[in-house]
């Protein structure tokens, strides 16, 4: 089967499975809404969101949904532009925390012995770093962060935990007949550690990847909270910081802080719901019976 | 015999267990000695602690020897074996479901097999050569079968992927660690008519490793009775089943369960007991605190092999010299 | 004729499946005397874990019990109330499950389990249950010293030794058992057989064995019954069923197993595979692997008639015009 229709048969068989989830439909609509605002935020983009054209302070109304801001921007437009900011860096994080986590991990894993022992130690002593102030340490260090050093800064402290997680999984799966096979019949290291091993391991891997991008939307709206990225920017977590320093609730303009948060909230809501329904799709053998027409002809048979 | 297969002079593999304090050396093989002729089925027969599957783990190149040598279609083996010799000894293993990868289809290991192990065939003779090894060992449709998932196919059919995959890279011997043992009883029979036929029409020969007697007899030339890690008697399956010589075979025979034997038979047999775990051991016949004709002697010093025909050899003061 | 202890009639078993209901027992009945040895032997599939998991009731979700009776000295156990349910489980009906290492926890030492066992099921005080641990324990020949072992201390022999010994705490009337030696090897295998009689022909206990391998009950057990798909094939006394088998699934079972003894010949096993249980055949469930089967065959389930003793479910011994 080429490589199309094997991707496409495979989305098909996700998109059965998770009609039946609904928990895992939710967080799919969720996201892919999202997913669309971050690509085209023009077509939802009322207003330009960077004009300070509007009538500052004005709470709900028709033309202006969510209000305006203190400086006269339409809080709406800004939310719509901010999603591509803030969907960017949860899956840029996500991604790169999930390569170093798989890679660190299962390392450790498959070679034992002493690449296991300083491996492990490495991650263990990242892991017991506190996190948020580690995070906020560095990007003050590198003043005004751009989004490629917030994401750096995400990424380097926020791999361990996945790792210590995927090390386990490869130990108890190391020596099962299958991968002892595959050595018996000559294959090369790397070649067990890529094809046999890794994609048993997929759900983890995903379930990895989508808790570090909800750490990363969580870790980079604290930091844009508290000024330490560059605050010009459009993104959930610029908002609340402008808001919080324009004391948007006493003003009277609560929509401005609460719109950003509750994104925020709603981002993390569908990762999270993504994330408990990820075993299924890619183990085969817990996949649900696809009535497609090859499987009602082997049935009669 | 020179034009054996596989020849194994005095393999030794020891495992160090414990911690710091109480570490010791787990000896779960000790000076193993027997070869396999081509188109041979030799069965190695031990209950768990015997050291059968330390055996075809070290041959199959999984572990090194701690020491002794191996010699395979006359070459001697180093350390670790190169990928052509794992290709002429592979291994089937025992467990149809923890043996092929869940979530790769059927043909995936089957094709690696061919493309590491035969490079004369190219994408199109893969292909064919994948459907006409499953095929053989009788799974049909081949084509069918092989894009099948393994949580599609049964435990029988699992297991004979495990032999065709085996014969994906022309092995002259397979190595065979408890094929049936996890199989229904009813499955078994066709697993072992497959191994038969792999003897007799493909000419590859078979280490069959298991605890079951019957099995045993039903399709091996000669039999090798091992006990906590030692050969304890090996000759042809008619010597060992219809004269066994050494009292640990002839206490797996008396146990053996055999509706067609009546069960007065094992009413002399009292023992109860269990193999040792043999670390850090003496001097002496591992056998003795079980046996019933154990002596002084015994317990002092390792029995050495006694010659009763040109075949059939035991380790046991208790024979007499013919 | 003394009642029997268990009166199973028409059990029928349901597996949930995403393709529709499976029915793993399809209409099990049979009765059980006090102290007789049932032992119930098919392929991997054919219902006889469900079948007594049923009659434990222990069954969980996706099987769910549909219909039939199961009668406890005349007490109806499927529609007893949980409490009351919980009187009987272990003082009158024990499980020994397949494997010891599953079913044993294996941070708790002996000892411990035992005595969870004894405070669950009665109000005896510490030195009671201490007393009634050793004695099953010694009754199971493991050294007493054993209470403080933990599992992954003992051989896998002797931890199925412990799950008899638990079964036995309270002196049950039927103990059922699972495969529980499927797991060990050949003389620890003969050695818990010889072990399980012993105590049987002392403390009087009926016992329903479940297995896939008959040649291990065929000296202990008192009947027989094979089952395939979900149904019982052949019922009768054990050395009658080994010796002549009628039913064709049967004979075919017998010629599967390679013999210690006897001029070694070709055997054929049973071709095919087991039919499914969502969509069965019409006619005899056995019909499609059956070397004999006719046309009847394929259109009417077959009835389980017992002539003489010896219960069968085949058109060609029991013709259906003859009834």
């Amino acid at each position: 089967m080429n490589p199309a229709r094997r991707l496409g048969r495979a989305l098909f068989v996700a998109w059965v499975f998770l009609r039946r989830d609904k928990k895992a439909m939710v967080g799919v609509i969720i996201l892919f809404i999202l997913l669309v605002i971050s690509a085209f935020p023009s077509w939802f983009t009322p207003d330009d969101p960077a004009a300070y054209a509007y009538t500052p302070g004005i709470g709900l109304s028709w033309a202006h949904p969510l209000g305006t801001t203190s400086f006269g921007q339409d809080v709406f437009s800004q939310l719509m532009a901010g999603t591509r900011q803030s969907v960017m860096i949860a899956l840029v994080v996500g991604f790169f925390c999930t390569v170093l986590s798989v890679a660190i991990g299962i390392t450790a894993a498959y070679s034992g012995g002493i690449v296991d022992d300083s491996l492990s130690l490495f991650t263990d002593v990242v892991l017991v770093i506190p996190t948020f102030p580690l995070v906020i340490v560095i990007a003050a260090y590198l003043k005004g962060a751009s989004f490629w050093t917030v994401a750096f800064v995400l990424v380097i402290t926020g791999w361990s935990y996945g790792a210590r997680q995927l090390r386990v999984q490869a130990l108890s799966l190391r020596n099962r007949d299958y991968l002892l096979a595959a050595r018996a019949r000559g294959e090369a290291s790397w070649y067990v550690i890529c094809v046999e091993l890794i994609p048993p391991m997929t759900s983890l891997i995903v379930a990895n990847f989508l808790g570090a991008a909800l750490y990363a939307i969580i870790a980079a709206s604290g930091l844009q909270f508290v000024g330490l990225a560059n605050v010009n920017t459009e993104a959930w977590g610029t908002m609340l910081y402008w808001a919080q320093n324009n004391e948007a609730f006493s003003a009277g303009l609560p929509l401005w802080a609460l719109a950003p948060g509750i994104m925020i909230a709603i981002f993390g809501s569908a990762l999270a719901l993504l994330n408990y329904a990820f075993d299924e799709v890619s183990n085969p053998a817990l996949r649900p019976v696809v009535a497609t027409r090859k499987n009602k002809k082997r049935a009669v048979a | 015999m020179s034009g054996d297969v596989l020849k194994v002079e005095n393999l030794s593999r020891y495992f160090r267990v414990g911690g710091f304090r109480s570490a010791g050396t787990l000896h779960a093989t000790d000076e193993v000695t027997f070869s396999v002729a081509p188109s041979e089925i030799v069965a190695l027969v031990g209950e768990s602690g015997s050291g059968k599957s330390t055996i075809a783990r070290v041959l199959a190149g999984l572990y090194p020897p701690t020491s002794g040598t191996i010699t395979f279609e006359g070459e001697r083996q180093g350390k670790t074996s190169s990928r052509k010799v794992r290709g002429r000894m592979p291994m089937v293993f025992q467990d149809p479901f923890g043996s092929i990868n869940p979530v790769l289809r059927v043909g995936h290991s089957l094709l690696r097999s061919l493309k590491l192990h035969r490079p004369e065939l190219d994408k199109s003779g893969r292909a064919a050569e994948a459907i006409s090894l499953v095929e053989k060992v009788g799974l049909l449709p081949g084509a069918e079968v092989l894009r099948r998932y393994p949580h599609e196919l049964s435990g029988g059919q699992r297991q004979r992927l495990g032999f065709a995959q085996a014969l994906a890279s022309r092995p002259s011997l397979i190595l065979a660690d408890e094929p049936v043992s996890m199989l229904d009883v009813s499955i078994r029979i066709g697993l072992l008519n497959v191994m038969r036929s792999l003897r007799d029409d493909e000419h590859v020969s078979v280490l069959y490793i298991t605890h079951d007697l019957a099995s045993a007899r039903y399709v091996a030339d000669r039999m090798i009775v091992l006990y906590a890690g030692r050969i304890v008697e090996e000759g042809t399956t008619e010597e060992v089943i219809g004269a066994p010589a050494h009292p640990y075979t002839r206490l797996l025979m008396a146990t053996a369960p055999d509706p067609r034997l009546p069960l007065a038979h094992d009413t002399d047999v009292q023992d109860l007991g269990e193999p040792p775990k043999v670390i850090n051991p003496g001097p002496g016949c591992r056998f003795a605190p079980r046996c019933p004709l154990a002596m002084d002697q015994c317990r002092l010093s390792t029995p050495t092999m006694v010659h009763l025909s040109p075949t059939q050899r035991a380790a046991c003061y208790a024979i007499e010299q013919p | 004729m003394t009642t029997p202890i268990l009166e199973v009639r028409d059990l029928k078993v349901e597996y949930t499946t995403p393709a529709g209901p499976a029915l793993a027992v399809a209409g099990v009945s049979f009765d059980l005397a006090p102290g007789e040895f049932l032992a119930i032997v098919g392929e991997s599939g054919c219902g006889k874990s469900t079948l007594l998991y049923s009659i434990a009731e222990l069954l969980t979700y996706p099987a769910q019990t549909v219909s039939g009776s199961v009668r406890f000295n005349g007490v109806e156990l499927r529609s007893l109330p949980a409490e009351e349910l919980r009187q009987h489980r272990w003082r009158d009906i024990s499980v020994v499950m397949q494997s010891a290492m599953n079913a044993l926890n294996p941070t708790l030492s002996i000892g411990a389990q035992l005595a969870d066992a004894c405070r669950a099921h009665t109000d005896w005080d510490d030195q009671q249950i201490a007393e009634r641990s050793a004695h099953v324990l010694s009754m199971v020949s493991i050294d007493v010293a054993h209470l403080k072992s933990f599992p992954f201390q003992l051989s896998g022999g002797m931890r199925q030794r412990a799950m008899i010994a638990m079964a036995l705490l309270l002196e049950p009337q039927l103990i059922i058992m699972d495969e529980p030696t499927s797991a060990l090897d050949v003389v620890a295998q003969r050695s818990l057989m010889r072990q399980v009689e012993n105590l049987r022909r002392e403390l009087g206990f009926a016992v329903l064995f479940v297995t896939h391998d008959m040649s291990v009950v065929s000296h202990f057990s008192d009947r027989l019954a094979v089952m395939y798909a979900g149904e019982i094939v052949e019922l009768g006394g054990t050395r009658d069923v080994f010796d002549h088998p009628r039913h064709p699934y049967s004979s075919g079972l017998m010629d599967a197993f390679p013999s210690l003894v006897g001029a070694p010949k070709e055997l054929l096993g049973i071709p095919g595979n087991p039919p499914s249980l969502v969509n069965p055949p019409q006619g005899c469930l056995f019909a499609p692997r059956c070397p004999f089967a006719t046309d009847e065959c394929r259109e009417f389930r077959p009835e389980l008639i017992t002539v003489n003793g010896r219960a069968v479910r085949c058109h060609l011994v029991n013709p259906r015009s003859a009834v």
